[in-house]
């Protein structure tokens, strides 16, 4: 289920050390198997890596359960939450999880920045990803000493304004009722899915039970980019394409899909409109 | 409905993209080649038959955006009975028409069909649908 950013790292590790990548599959609504899932693991694990929200079809993963279950074996779990940061409150310590990562410009925040968070005891014994500027202690001929967390990270000159951006969008997204914020968005979700199913022709890929506020679908044989492009030139933005995710829209027989992402700045009335937009969209390529 | 989207979705367009022709692999294919868009995943197939220096013809088959199959519907057309040199000549035309920089028009009567793709212009992100059949086919003739 994984965007091809938690794929391709696995990949290169596992080049690097022989290790082998296993993949739990999903199903039709676009659900983890949970049972294989439980047959994939032991203790020769070495990690598990799972998306807490997939970005292609809005599936919110039971990554606690699946922590659990990996912790019973010794196994730590990184969780992907570029999805599910913006759109949820997350706390890490009642999740549980060993690692969690997401990105900035999907919290409101700049890009070319992101968040590696690491329980202490793991961050103190991986070594440094890269060398120079501001990860070293003291150097000499002789040998060299690294910072302690998190400096022995980050090497080089740091992304000063990115970090400062990063601040001002938590700060921002700190000041809204979060909780209300997601109360809202599955308010919309639900919506949009009613008046998008209605739509003669339209197809929903993902109908996970638990999923946050992310539509991607199909309408009869349209392109996705060209709903993109219709959409766009009436001022809606979604997202069309393989959303990074082509493993997994190769699972559902599809390249590509159009893909809509309701957030908490968004209302019933962008609801609607997308949805008499598409009308007039079905006319304009049948 | 705006202009803009009017242009790049001209009826020859929505036409040939509804019919296309020249579609379907072509098993005695002297040249073929596969096209493919990393960034949105649009992908194509071009199969050629060229006997000396003539495009005899022309197939391709595709999973792509209505731009892109409509430009290979196009372009298939242009090109059977071709030689290698008039191809050229129609592939810089194609070019030039997608090109922001020279900002040409079209014209049907000089142009044909191909003075559709020249709405295309507008829409940045979509000038690579419809230059990826012509990349491809010559990708298939160095092939």
């Amino acid at each position: 289920m994984a965007d091809r950013g938690n794929i391709v790292p696995w990949q290169i590790a596992a080049q690097k050390t022989g290790a082998l990548l296993k993949v739990v599959p999903v199903d039709d609504d676009g659900v983890l198997d949970m049972e294989a899932f439980e047959a994939l693991l032991s203790e020769k694990t070495k990690l598990v890596s799972v998306v807490h929200v997939s970005n292609s079809l809005g599936t919110i993963n039971p990554v606690k359960t699946m922590i659990k279950q990996a912790h019973a074996l010794n196994v730590p779990v990184l969780v992907d939450g570029a999805q599910s940061t913006p759109h949820m409150p997350v706390d890490v310590t009642e999740l549980g999880c060993d690692f969690f990562v997401f990105s900035g410009h999907k919290v409101c925040g700049p890009t070319g920045i992101g968040v590696l968070w690491g329980k202490r005891e793991w961050l103190e014994k991986l070594p440094p990803y890269q060398s120079g500027g501001d990860m070293i202690e003291k150097v000499d001929f002789d040998g060299t000493t690294y910072k302690g967390i998190p400096g022995k990270f980050e090497a080089g000159t740091p992304h000063i304004a990115g970090v400062i951006g990063l601040g001002a969008a938590f700060d921002y997204l700190n000041g809204l009722d979060r909780a209300g914020a997601l109360q809202h968005e599955l308010a919309l979700l639900q919506a949009a899915t009613e008046q998008l199913s209605a739509i003669d022709g339209l197809r929903i890929i993902g109908t996970a039970p638990e999923k946050a506020s992310v539509i991607s679908f199909l309408i009869d044989d349209i392109h996705a980019h060209d709903i993109g492009t219709f959409l766009d030139a009436g001022g809606i933005a979604i997202r069309a394409g393989h959303h990074c995710t082509q493993p997994l829209l190769k699972r559902f027989g599809v390249a590509a899909t159009a893909r809509a992402s309701f957030a908490f700045y968004n209302d019933f009335e962008d609801v609607e409109r997308l949805v008499t937009a598409l009308n007039k969209m079905k006319q304009f390529f049948c | 409905m705006s202009d803009d989207l009017h242009d790049l979705y001209q009826d020859i367009i929505l036409e040939h993209n509804k019919r296309p022709r020249h579609y379907g692999a072509l098993a005695d294919y002297t040249h073929t080649a596969e096209g493919y868009n990393p960034i949105c995943g649009d992908k194509l197939t071009i199969f050629l038959v060229l006997k000396e220096d003539r495009i005899e013809a022309v197939q391709f088959e595709a999973a792509c955006c209505a731009i892109c199959k409509a430009s290979a519907s196009m372009m298939a057309e242009v090109l059977t009975g071709k030689t290698l040199v008039e191809a050229e000549v129609a592939l810089q035309r194609v070019r030039d028409l997608l090109s922001t920089e020279l900002n040409l028009k079209a014209d049907i009567l000089v142009d044909g069909e191909i003075a559709a793709l020249g709405g295309v212009r507008k829409f940045a992100a979509r000038i690579k649908c419809a230059t990826l059949p012509w990349h491809t086919y010559v990708a298939a003739l160095n092939s």
